[in-house]
């Protein structure tokens, strides 16, 4: 069934604080960065105001509040917590942590850019970096999939089949504290969507004491990390049910993929996060001129989904990904060297072009996203298969 | 296509601006319409120079970039004019909005050239006179519903007005509402 929407209007920020508040966690320790700050200073008055059951802890740092955030999940708790850029690099340690106890914590992002120089402006390396720590990674596109995207994160994550943290991402700024129009839903069609506490099976007890985080060598330690990864394969499909599900109380259709005019399309762009509304929107501009061009939104970054990626690209010339994230001396950029090695000696796989733009909050701006169509076309009718740039610099 | 009205106010930072920019996308919301606001972030000094952004559409619309090329640029501090290009990238046929006093060939001297319809209203005097004291961001969006009805008025005080009483000022909420109408009045 439908909820019926009660329509808000909230920045990216105070969406992921509302839903959260929905949504009630038993845990959040949080420690304030721009542009994450919003969604803390909102919850910490939720908290206050007595609106939530929520245990608010405020810690020291990044590193303490992924860690406290573990000892509160090992205990059965529900946790939530946030952070940006050099905030998720200092709770790096961590994070390997709660994946490998097998957590469910959720963590929302603000993507931002890491120093030097310092900037506090879009830009999603702090997230696509964190790909091989075993935590399941969303991007969103605006404020309403910031929304969204808290309540399933919970229900993905916490799925006995999953059981891992799980990260979402919307950019900082241009998401984070920009004014949209929200759709929300009533509180009672989150409780009958998410169970009111986790589904507990192995926590820390006092009256039946188990051993968290012991010492694993030789013995078993690669069998533990197997079983991240089969949790990971199997996280693939039951974000693909959750989100389903989610539609159908939405009434949104959630997909770990987007598609934007694909069907006929020759060309496309391959991209996530707010650049995929941007990507849209020079779509529309581009098939107005008559060009068959579409767009692919990755909604879901981590567990990739490769072969969803191949069916949706099958048969297009080549595409371009517009990947506003920075690597250094590497063949492609992060999200194309995973779909390059996705596509790889697949049939009827398009060529693949990446483009590193928007690096800090610099905007790309819709001339220059035609321009990158024009040049993969160029590139397609030279017979360049792969191709890696910068885009939207001074030289 | 999506039709698409991107608004630039420019102000000064303390004027409220901000608030503004994001009021008019509440009010906007109200009447189911999408927008996307959001002020220029940077260094935050009283007194320098500000811009923020308010994108509204009756339809869904993808763009999530600041507003490079504004259809209405809504001027709150007078002492703008000759010092920053407020029409910068305006749409040709676009309209102009400014807080002035003076004459209006005096503002259009400041505009030759630019393919602009312009309009003023004194809302520096309308916000010392209704609210007490010289914040005037309100007051101008009040005047540039009269000359681009993108929200209903109406609309605009209903949000203004929850904005004051959730900050504990309602009567600031009352006072700006007079102005606001005041503005929409007198506006040329």
């Amino acid at each position: 069934m439908i909820y019926e929407a009660i329509i808000m209007g909230m920045t990216g920020d105070e969406a992921v604080a509302w839903a959260a508040k929905q949504v009630n966690p038993d845990v959040v320790p949080a420690y304030p960065i721009t542009p994450q700050t919003i969604i803390v200073e909102r919850f910490s008055d939720y908290v206050n105001d007595g609106l939530v059951d929520t245990a608010f802890v405020p810690v020291e740092s990044e590193h303490s509040a992924m860690s406290a955030s573990v000892g509160a999940s090992a205990t059965g708790a529900r946790v939530f917590t946030a952070t940006a850029s050099a905030g998720l690099a200092l709770m790096n340690e961590i994070l390997y942590v709660a994946s490998g106890l097998r957590l469910p914590i959720v963590l929302a992002v603000a993507n931002r850019a890491l120093s030097a120089p310092i900037n506090i402006h879009a830009e999603c390396t702090d997230q696509l970096v964190t790909r091989d720590a075993s935590w399941i990674s969303l991007f969103g596109e605006t404020a309403q999939e910031a929304y969204d995207e808290t309540i399933m994160a919970f229900k993905i994550g916490e799925h006995p089949d999953v059981m891992l943290p799980v990260m979402y991402g919307i950019e900082g700024f241009i998401v984070t504290h920009a004014l949209e129009r929200v759709d929300t839903l009533p509180d009672e069609a989150i409780r009958n969507f998410l169970p009111p506490k986790r589904e507990i099976s192995h926590v820390l007890d006092p009256s039946e004491a188990k051993t968290f985080g012991s010492l694993v060598l030789q013995d078993y330690y690669m069998e533990i990390k197997r079983q991240q990864e089969e949790a990971m394969e199997r996280a693939y499909h039951v974000t693909k049910e959750v989100m389903a599900e989610y539609s159908e109380i939405s009434g949104r259709k959630y997909e770990i993929l987007e598609e934007y005019h694909l069907d006929d399309a020759e060309y496309a762009f391959v991209t996530y996060g707010a650049t995929a509304g941007n990507a849209k929107a020079v779509v529309d501009l581009l098939r107005a001129k008559g060009e068959k061009v579409g767009a692919l939104k990755i909604r879901m970054f981590r567990p990739f989904p490769g072969n969803d990626i191949y069916e949706a690209l099958k048969g297009k010339k080549a595409v371009a990904i517009l990947d506003r994230s920075a690597t250094f001396g590497s063949p492609g950029t992060i999200v194309q060297n995973d779909l390059a090695s996705a596509l790889y000696m697949k049939q009827g796989a398009p060529s693949l072009h990446g483009f590193i733009n928007g690096l800090g909050g610099r905007v790309l701006m819709h001339e220059e996203k035609e321009q990158i169509y024009d040049q993969v076309k160029q590139y397609h009718a030279d017979g360049k298969t792969h191709t890696q740039e910068w885009v939207g610099y001074r030289s | 296509m999506v039709e698409i009205k991107d608004v630039r106010i420019n102000g000064r930072g303390g004027q409220g601006a901000v608030t503004s920019s994001r009021l008019l996308g509440e009010a906007a919301i109200i009447e189911n319409q999408y927008v996307h606001a959001f002020p220029n972030f940077g260094p935050e000094r009283a007194g320098a120079p500000v811009t923020a952004f308010t994108r509204i559409s009756k339809e869904k619309f993808f763009e999530k970039t600041e507003v490079y090329f504004p259809d209405v640029v809504c001027v709150i501090d007078p002492s703008l004019l000759g010092k920053v290009d407020v029409a910068s990238g305006l749409k040709s046929g676009g309209t102009i909005i400014c807080n002035y006093a003076g004459e209006m060939d005096k503002l259009k001297s400041y505009f030759k050239g630019v393919d602009a319809k312009i309009h003023k209203v004194d809302a520096t005097k309308i916000a010392i006179a209704e609210i007490g004291k010289n914040i005037p961001n309100m007051v101008m969006l009040g005047a540039l519903l009269k000359v681009e009805p993108l929200v209903k008025l109406e609309n605009l005080i209903e949000v203004t007005r929850q904005y004051f009483t959730k900050i504990g000022k309602a009567s600031a909420g009352d006072q700006n509402a007079r102005a606001m109408q005041k503005a929409y009045d007198e506006v040329q």
